[in-house]
């Protein structure tokens, strides 16, 4: 069905949402309120009358405010958490102003990252809503002398059903404001069947100024004063500069200086990269300065990487014992039984964000006071980086945090923003560094290229008796530790460790990667090549066995149970962060949407061979349940068309089920575009691709023609969904050609392969 | 060197060098900061806008090719923001992060105006230049359709975003 909407009545609402908190930082930024987002304590709901938590405050009038502290880069979040508290709250939505917060540790973790805001703040944003609830009904029934228990709430009034009573909110806040605020141990929250916003669906907070173009975006910042940085940064990583000659440069018009910056020292955390700037009185100016700088470099070490020999690199890597990193049974004895064998190894190429906005940050420092106006996941990471950059302590760094046009992981790292700071202060006024799509697609926390080894020793019914997983990637950890070369728990457990199945002898290894170019966690991270290769590699021992793939999936995740992790060999999972007692790994949950995924695709009656196929692949990621079935048609000149994917997912409890479709939605697309074309490589320590020419991501005409969304009803706790859409996709998509062709691709992109 | 430039039916003098794009000029000179940077050479539709009706891609619109010509921005498209498009786009939640989404109006916008009932293909031969990252496709092709009247609400559409919920 086609949803339809009461388009007049949104447009009502406009006139009261127009004046975001946001809007004004970004956009005018007169001294006072300047000034007054310094100090903490300052946000509108601070400022009201009765706020018991940081995150909700309301008003005598009525009017209440809801802080989001996480950043908006697409997911919803800046909708999804306020409906969370206005639903406790019983609040009249059209009561409600959403506030971005500011980097301020009070909020807690801001670091929009990890498929987690929902998880992490779902209780603490129905406690903000509920403690302002309780309040105003303590001070309602104190009026009316009436017990609280035999008072209700609903639309923004508090009502005793017995004497016909009713009280708006706003009436109630003076008295409310005088009472104890309660605990959470003492507070009863709504019932599932009396949500009346939680997992329904809501326009985003921001759709109307997005579609008239008057939404700001991080690129879009501007102060008075403000002067246009771009920087020619070192081609190859921990380069310096040789010899600088920037006479032309500053003879074009609109230049008005041109700045070093200095190198970093490693590790390079998210420290500026160092180069020159160019400063101007407009973007083209400096763009036009920069293109006239002399510069020779001295490359250092990292001059040596050639993706291309970096690639065989992994692959020997992988051909010999690692790291142990997971263990059960004994798969050296099973391997030296005599059995018969199959292996694979897998290899995903680097991949840039390419976030459409590309990064941009304004910076106006003085007086050993630094503010931001930056498009950031992560804006304490801002405060740590630039207070590190600048010398100045943390707390006199304010960052104030912009709609983001696209995150993925790339907009947690903020060395843009310690470029402006830098910038800001060695020019005393205020600067904006926009980086150039060249910029972003060089300069990138680029996703680790990785090679995956899998072995596995069959018994009966072509089912593994016996498995070995390894794997080599360039780790993150090499951001925070120079020269690490072992993956961190977090990325063996995407996807390695944690493969589901129930086989009885078991190890996983990891195997040393050096890094040569900065490296950084991208949307779903090590989830997308552990994924693509235990996934293909499950349909290729059901291929061996010439069993369905869905059959023989189920039959190797076993029964429906709560998996034994400690059994599993897997004690010190890391499971995402969160406790494995509140969020269990549940085989069921994984069986499930991998039959109803089956069932909506029509995978019993599915097409096989001639140039048409489908291909099935499931995982559990970020606490939460996919299952991708994606459909193809390859035609004889290789080109890949997708008539459908199906997506489907258990998040457990879902907040804002349209805004999941939509990330699912996105994700089928992303990863069919990572898939084809999308590759970045590397010869002499320099990036080789640099717009969208040649780092190629999908288009209208790659996306698939349908993509149907399922969202398992569930009462568990929350999960991710940012991120769990994508991983499995990609295998999907392979072994969908699998089936059609006959052909197994084990490396990505598919153009190597004479596939696109 | 000055230019008299009619954007969104306003006039404006603007003092720039003649090979500075369109986009700059609006983003930076005439802080119109709806028509959005995303690549710089024609290859992503964030910069589209319409000269005389016609869709250009800003970035590489140098101001002295613009003569007289008509410019529209998202912020022109409609006095209100209920072009048919704006709202199918918003029955349709089109945006996630929405940094593309102006370009990708501005770009259907102009398919509309030469072709009325646009077929899948001719959306995707229009759209192919407007890159989402976010993947919108599925619902820009939907909302393009709806605006167009190529399918009505309640219809069952060539293009059907499945309701998941039971
Ligand atoms: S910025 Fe003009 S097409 Fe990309
Ligand atoms: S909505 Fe994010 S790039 Fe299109």
């Amino acid at each position: 069905m086609i949803r339809t909407r009461n388009v007049s009545r949104r447009f009502v609402l406009k006139g009261i949402f127009a004046t975001g908190a946001l809007v004004v930082a970004a956009r005018v930024v007169p001294g006072a309120f300047r000034l007054a987002a310094q100090a903490a304590g300052q946000t509108n709901a601070d400022r009201s009358l009765l706020h018991p938590t940081v995150y909700l405050g309301i008003n005598p009038d009525g009017r209440v405010f809801i802080v989001t502290h996480r950043s908006e880069m697409g997911t919803g979040i800046r909708t999804a958490l306020p409906m969370v508290a206005a639903d406790e709250l019983d609040a009249d939505w059209s009561q409600v102003t959403i506030e971005q917060a500011i980097g301020d540790e009070r909020y807690g973790d801001q670091n929009t990252d990890g498929s987690k805001s929902i998880r992490d703040f779902y209780d603490a944003f129905r406690y903000a809503g509920a403690s302002v609830r309780s309040m105003l009904v303590s001070a309602a029934a104190a009026q009316w002398g009436v017990a609280p228990e035999s008072c209700t709430t609903a639309a923004h009034e508090v009502i005793h059903e017995a004497s016909g009573r009713r009280a708006g909110y706003g009436s109630l806040v003076e008295a409310a404001s005088k009472l104890p605020v309660p605990r959470p141990e003492d507070l009863r929250f709504k019932t599932r069947q009396q949500w009346k916003y939680i997992g329904t669906d809501r326009p985003i907070y921001d759709l109307d100024d997005i579609l008239t173009g008057r939404a700001i975006y991080g690129i879009d910042a501007r102060v008075d004063g403000m002067v246009y940085a771009s920087i020619e940064r070192p081609p190859v990583l921990g380069g310096t500069i040789r010899s600088l000659d920037d006479a032309a440069a500053r003879r074009v018009a609109g230049v008005e200086d041109v700045r070093t910056l200095p190198s970093f020292t490693p590790p390079h955390l998210f420290q500026a990269l160092g180069g020159v700037a160019v400063i101007a009185r407009n973007t083209w100016a400096a763009l036009q300065g920069r293109r006239q700088l002399q510069i020779t470099w001295d490359d250092g070490p990292n001059a040596a990487y050639e993706t291309e020999s970096y690639r065989q690199q992994l692959f020997d890597a992988v051909s010999r014992p690692g790291k142990v990193v997971c263990t059960r049974g004994d798969v050296d004895a099973a391997l030296a039984s005599g059995s018969r064998t199959i292996e694979a190894t897998y290899y995903v190429p680097h991949h840039a964000h390419a976030t459409m906005e590309p990064p941009a940050a304004v910076a106006d420092v003085r007086d050993g006071r630094a503010e931001i106006w930056a498009p950031v996941q992560n804006p304490q990471a801002v405060q740590d980086t630039v207070s590190a950059a600048l010398g100045i302590p943390r707390g006199n760094v304010v960052c104030h945090v912009t709609l983001l046009g696209g995150g993925f992981g790339r907009k947690s790292k903020p060395d843009f923003a310690a470029e402006a700071a830098i910038l800001s202060r060695d020019l005393g006024r205020p600067v904006k560094v926009v980086w150039t799509r060249e910029d972003d697609i060089r300069f990138d926390y680029f996703h680790a290229v990785a090679a995956v080894h899998h072995k596995a020793v069959i018994g009966d019914g072509g089912r593994p008796t016996a498995w070995l997983a390894r794997s080599a990637f360039p780790p993150i950890a090499s951001t925070f530790t120079a020269g690490a070369e072992y993956g961190g728990d977090f990325e063996v457990g995407m996807g390695l460790t944690d493969l589901p199945y129930d086989v009885p002898n078991f190890r996983a290894e990891n195997c040393p990667a050096p890094a040569h170019v900065r490296i950084g966690w991208f949307r779903s991270v090590a989830n997308i090549y552990h994924v693509f290769a235990a996934q293909s590699f499950v349909d290729e021992l059901a291929a061996a066995a010439g069993r369905d793939p869905l059959e023989f999936q189920l039959d190797l995740l076993g029964p429906p149970r709560l998996l034994d992790l400690k059994a599993a060999g897997l004690a010190d999972f890391w499971n995402y962060g969160v406790s494995s007692e509140t969020y269990p790994y549940d085989i069921g949950r994984l069986r499930r949407v991998l039959e109803v995924a089956a069932e909506r695709a029509g995978w019993s009656g599915r097409p096989q061979g001639n140039g048409r196929g489908m291909g099935l692949a499931v995982a559990r990621s970020f606490t939460a349940y996919v299952a991708s079935v994606v459909e193809v048609e390859v035609g004889t000149d290789g080109a890949v068309r997708v008539p459908r994917v199906t997506q489907v997912i258990d998040a457990g409890t879902v907040v804002h089920p349209e805004r999941v479709r939509a990330q699912l939605e996105g994700a089928a697309v992303m990863g069919i575009g990572l898939a084809r074309s999308a590759e970045i490589t590397a010869a002499g320590g320099r990036i080789q691709q640099s717009n969208f020419h040649d780092f190629v991501i999908a288009r209208i005409t790659d996306a698939p023609t349908q993509v149907d969304v399922h969202i398992i009803e569930s009462d568990e706790k929350p999960g991710g969904v940012g991120e769990p859409g994508l991983p499995p996709v990609i295998p999907a998509l392979t072994n969908a050609i699998y089936a059609a062709t006959g052909r197994r691709i084990r490396e990505l992109p598919l153009s190597k392969h004479g596939l696109a | 060197m000055p230019y008299t430039l009619n954007v969104n039916g306003q006039t404006h003098t603007v003092d720039v060098p003649a090979d500075m794009p369109l986009l700059w000029v609006l983003r930076d000179v005439l802080d119109l900061k709806g028509t959005k940077f995303g690549c710089g050479m024609a290859q992503c539709g964030a910069c589209t806008i319409h000269l005389d009706g016609e869709p250009a891609r800003a970035c590489v619109t140098p101001v002295a090719a613009v003569g007289s010509a008509r410019i529209t921005t998202i912020e022109g498209l409609s006095p209100d923001g209920t072009h048919p498009l704006q709202v199918a786009w918003m029955n349709n939640d089109v945006p996630q992060c929405g940094y593309c989404q102006a370009g990708q109006i501005m770009s259907a916008a102009a398919l509309l105006a030469k072709t009325p009932q646009p077929t899948d293909a001719d959306i995707d031969a229009a759209m192919a230049g407007n890159i989402c990252r976010c993947g919108t496709y599925m619902r820009i092709r939907q909302a393009i359709h709806e605006a167009a009247g190529t399918i009505r609400a309640g219809d069952s559409a060539p293009v059907q975003i499945t309701e998941a919920r039971d």
